[in-house]
């Protein structure tokens, strides 16, 4: 591709491509990329794990393993990077281009002072004395939002929080006035409240600096919402580039199609399935000949694998690299790609029985302390009030932040023995009362799915073993057994001569399955899902959902389902558990919690949660919750969420002071119950 | 994708359970099988060749004192003119016997306290700990010296037990600690979901998963045990002379390993063969068990 270059082109990335050494084969990471960043703009890279986004921004700043060969160019002010040396880049790095990464904890040196730190990357490349420099890396702090920043510039990197680190991250990155900011997976290991603090520092930090930003992620909400244009990446190659409203709006490759057409949107439930793209993404060391995505394209066709699709402009602002361009549109207008399959509808619960029930669940964890004489110094209050019904045939989400509870309580439910406090009752009985044989035969009614298939399938036991080691303990003759595997693989959208082999055989996605078909081998009644699909790849997320709705339909399936991510739950639930800080605050059904949120976090939630789509995402109003969420060694008293409550500040004085001094409990209010004493809506 | 399609169309209803899979991918091995083959005849040489061979080990021909291989005695004739040939042989039966044996044993001993102990945690552990330190501080040279009279001229077989009570200990800690690890992980919790009893879980989910560990402490065992066995003779058990074993006639052959080579020589080899065959099933038997290892299959994965 030769795109001439203009003047507004910042880095002009030609023909680059990157490759490592590896036991397997050559890693083709980065293949024949040309791409453009402008001045000032915000560039989203999207694409799935593999698809070589991180090769390509850390090749801008050279920071690639030493064992990587590298081709191509990356002219920067006339200059191509690709042929400096170690030394002469350190002078670009960090002023000129400037980059946050995923994970800060593992960027920032943790024998050092945040100030400190900051105070040398400004002294190294500007002109601050010692002095002046710690004076800025305050004022830098303020701007990224660290309350009180002089203070916090004496402590040390663990004594933050994910979010504060990146929020110094950020600091770090705009400390020189960069003119590009690369940040590969910014929020992607924080929460979605969080999350949307930190894009909105990114926001501010590339008004302050006018910066370009190359923004690396495989959420495309978070693109949306921030990006000018886009580039969408698969198997090392950029396959459509293009305005984000452009490309959001009517995706021209199939790949790009089938991915916006995938992912659930909170705003919409929709009422069609999400698009699954059958297979998972190529290995970098195993690509197809032709179009990487050919082997999974509904409309690939011979030509497809003849050779590797260059891109080509579609129209003057959009590229896309497919060989069958021009017939696309038609395919997708006949219903031919990614077609609209009707969505399945909740069950009303028709015999109105409840699967699950629980009440004042708690669990607390000791806080030890000293590592030889181990004192009981607290507790950590993991679940502290938990309320669950799950009625037959629905499916109930149960969704919070990380660290509020939901896997201790889903752990408490399946250990089957009565809790420390509260009750549990499985299909009408109490957990607490029954005995060891009553509770071995209650096991194959309640399953469950783990969150991730690479930890939950022994590497050691080929799956067939794997499917029928619930049978065999129920003592199910061998041949029965083998007739039983093959009918749920086949059931899970298996093959029977998969049984044979080994997890390390199958992709995530396909081991999502086999994980499912195990839980299903009993007849279960109810299934627990710990985050059945925020392991996987984006593209086979979708796949999995669905088999999940057509396995309760199929089967008559309780889901209890546990989920950080609210669009999915959107997607699948019926009824949702919203959790805080080891207690519920708010259930409800779906469709009622997600129109008229009545707890103030779930507004918050729902509100922190990007869409999608830029049009809707950019005129969104977002309410952006203060600091972090409180450690539950050490919850606050009264609600919980006080501390937090963007609602508390509006309330008249003696309403505020109940927040702080009762907790609220439970109501039932406009058919969701709801723990605040002053509900919204 | 990461799976390859083989079968074209056609569904099929077997499925290869664990086992057979192993089996499979075990004698798939070349190598492995010619360790087997090698074994086995070893086996062969020791239990059927006395019947070939021209004089029995006790026997003593006070006409050929240290003489070289010839017709008559193929592999020649010690100080006191016993036959080198039916004198390893001999060897040969003992060591085969004792040295797989206490492999098998201790290390299965090891597999079975460490599992269990690194599983169940607790006082179990606790007490399984307790019991290795005990035993690995306690010199067990002396305690098997000072034992002895009380097995004194009983089976031999009583030594394979002992050796193997004495030798578990450190593989033990190492399968322990790996176990610890391990009963954290997804599936593990999922098997308890199930139902799966404890016995199960150790036996099918975790010492498979240090089966490595495991078979390569059993490989090291046999070799270190044959030579180890002739240390415990000299205290005056274990196989006695006039009785022979590898262990003994390298012990004794090593000194004159120059001058008359084939005192030594056929005891060395012998054990170099066994040891080799040993490690070879060893080596297959990890490939087998280890579906990532690519030797023992076709190269089916993609990813
Ligand atoms: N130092 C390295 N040595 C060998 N292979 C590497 C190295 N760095 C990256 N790769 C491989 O290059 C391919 C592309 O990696 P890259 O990190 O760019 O993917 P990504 O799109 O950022 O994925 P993710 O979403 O997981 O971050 C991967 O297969 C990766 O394993
Ligand atoms: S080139 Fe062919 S396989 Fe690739 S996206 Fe286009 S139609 Fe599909
Ligand atoms: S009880 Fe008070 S602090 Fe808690 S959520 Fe309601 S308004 Fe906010
Ligand atoms: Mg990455």
């Amino acid at each position: 591709m030769n795109t001439p270059s203009s003047a507004s082109n910042l880095i002009e990335i030609r023909n680059l491509s990157v490759t490592f050494p590896s036991e397997a084969g050559i890693v083709r990471a980065v293949r024949d990329v040309s791409l453009d960043i402008r001045a000032g703009e915000v560039l989203g890279i999207v694409g799935e794990s593999g698809s070589g986004k991180t090769v390509m921004s850390l090749s801008m700043i050279g920071l690639l393993a030493e064992s990587a060969s590298i081709t191509g160019s990356i002219s920067y002010n006339g200059v191509n990077l690709l042929e400096l040396n170690d030394n002469e880049m350190s002078k670009y790095r960090g002023k000129d281009i400037a980059m946050v990464f995923q994970d800060p904890l593992s960027a920032l040196n943790p024998v050092h002072t945040i100030g400190r730190q900051m105070a040398e990357a400004l002294h190294v490349h500007g002109d601050y004395s010692s002095e002046a420099a710690l004076r800025r890396a305050i004022e830098l702090l303020e701007i990224v939002g660290i309350p009180r920043p002089a203070e916090r510039a004496q402590s040390y990197p663990h004594e933050f929080s994910g979010g504060m680190r990146q929020r110094v991250m950020i600091a770090l990155a705009i400390a020189n006035q960069p003119k590009v900011i690369l940040a590969d997976e910014p929020t992607t290991a924080l929460d979605v409240t969080v999350q949307a603090q930190i894009l909105d520092v990114l926001k501010t930090a590339r008004d302050m600096t006018g910066a370009a930003v190359v923004l690396v992620t495989h959420d495309l909400g978070v693109v949306a919402g921030l990006a000018d244009r886009v580039a969408i990446m698969y198997g090392g190659k950029v396959v459509e580039i293009g305005n984000v409203n452009d490309v959001y709006s009517s995706p021209a490759m199939p790949y790009t199609i089938g991915l916006l057409r995938s992912i659930p949107r909170i705003d919409d439930a929709g009422s069609s399935r999400l698009a699954s793209i059958d297979g998972a993404p190529p290995s970098p060391v195993a690509l197809p000949p032709g179009c990487a995505f050919a082997p999974r394209c509904p409309a690939a066709a011979p030509e497809c694998d003849a050779s590797v699709p260059e891109l080509v402009s579609i129209t003057p602002s959009r590229m896309t690299a497919c060989v069958r361009q021009t017939d696309i549109a038609g395919l997708q207008s006949s219903g031919k790609l990614f077609a609209e399959i009707p969505r399945h509808v909740a069950l009303q619960s028709v015999t109105e029985g409840v699967a699950l029930e629980v009440r004042g669940l708690r669990k607390t964890f000791p806080l030890l302390k000293g590592s030889v004489l181990r004192r009981r110094v607290g507790s950590v209050f993991a679940v502290d009030g938990v309320d669950l019904t799950l009625r037959e045939g629905r499916s109930l989400a149960l969704v919070g932040e990380s660290g509020c509870g939901k896997t201790t309580t889903l752990l408490e439910i399946l250990n089957m023995v009565a809790p420390e406090a509260g009750t549990i009752t499985v299909l009408g009985r109490n957990v607490a009362e029954l005995s060891r044989k009553q509770r071995l035969e209650m096991r194959k009614d309640l399953q469950i799915v783990f969150q991730d298939p690479f930890a939950s399938l022994d590497p050691r036991l080929p799956i067939g073993d794997a499917i029928a080691e619930p049978l065999d303990n129920f003592g199910m003759p061998k041949v029965e057994q083998n007739q039983r595997v093959m009918e749920l693989l086949e059931l899970v959208g298996l093959q029977r001569d998969h049984a044979s082999r080994y997890p390390s055989e199958f992709s995530g996605g396909q081991r999502q399955r086999i994980a499912i078909a195990r839980s299903l081998a009993l007849n279960p009644k109810v299934i627990a899902l710990d985050e059945p699909v925020s392991a996987l790849d984006v593209s086979v997320r979708a796949g999995v959902l669905n088999l999940l709705a057509e396995l309760q339909e199929k089967l008559k399936l309780s889901y209890l389902f546990v989920s950080h991510d609210l669009a999915v739950v959107q997607h699948v639930a019926d009824d949702i558990a919203v959790m805080y800080l080891g207690g519920i605050v708010e259930s409800g059904p779906v469709d009622e919690v997600f129109a008229k949120p009545q707890h103030p976090y779930t507004q918050a939630l729902l509100s922190a949660v990007p869409i999608p789509d830029p049009k809707v995402e950019r005129v969104r109003k977002r309410i952006i919750l203060q600091g972090d969420l409180p450690s539950p060694a050490n919850p606050p008293a009264g609600c919980r969420f006080h501390t937090r409550c963007q609602v508390r500040a509006t309330l008249p004085a003696e309403v505020a002071a109940t927040c702080v001094s009762d907790r609220p409990e439970l109501v039932l209010r406009n058919a969701s119950l709801v723990a605040c004493h002053a509900p919204l809506n | 994708m990461t799976v390859v399609q083989t079968e074209v169309g056609e569904q099929t209803s077997e499925r290869l359970t664990r086992s057979a899979l192993i089996r499979l991918r075990f004698f798939r091995n070349r190598l492995a099988v010619a360790g087997v083959v090698i074994l086995a005849m070893m086996f062969l040489l020791a239990f059927v060749g006395p019947f070939f061979s021209k004089h029995r080990w006790d026997e003593l021909d006070f006409l050929a004192l240290l003489q070289p291989p010839s017709q008559e005695h193929w592999f020649g004739t010690s100080q006191i003119g016993g036959d080198v040939f039916a004198l390893t042989i001999r060897g040969l039966q003992k060591s085969l016997i004792i040295g797989l044996l206490v492999a098998v044993f201790s290390t299965g001993l090891a597999a079975i306290a460490g599992g269990f102990a690194g599983y169940l945690g607790g006082k179990v552990d606790r007490s399984v700990m307790w019991l290795i330190d005990a035993l690995l501080v306690l010199p067990s040279f002396l305690i098997i010296a000072v034992m002895s009279p009380l097995y004194r001229g009983r089976t031999w077989l009583v030594f394979v037990v002992l050796l193997a009570a004495f030798g578990w200990m450190v593989t033990a800690r190492i399968v322990r600690s790996a176990t610890m690890s391990l009963r954290e992980r997804d599936f593990v919790r999922a098997a308890q979901y199930m139902g799966v009893p404890v016995r199960k879980i150790v036996f099918r989910h975790l010492l498979p998963n240090v089966a490595s560990i495991l078979i390569i402490d059993a490989t090291l065992n046999v070799g270190a045990t044959i030579l180890s066995e002739t240390g415990l003779s000299y205290l005056g058990f274990g196989v006695q002379p006039p009785d022979v074993s590898l262990g003994s006639l390298i012990a004794e052959g090593t000194a004159s390993a120059l001058t008359y080579p084939w005192l030594f020589m056929f005891a060395g080899s012998a054990l170099i063969l066994t040891v080799l065959a040993v490690s070879f099933i060893g080596d297959g038997l990890r490939d087998a068990f280890d579906p990532g290892s690519n030797k023992s299959k076709k190269k089916s994965k993609a990813s």
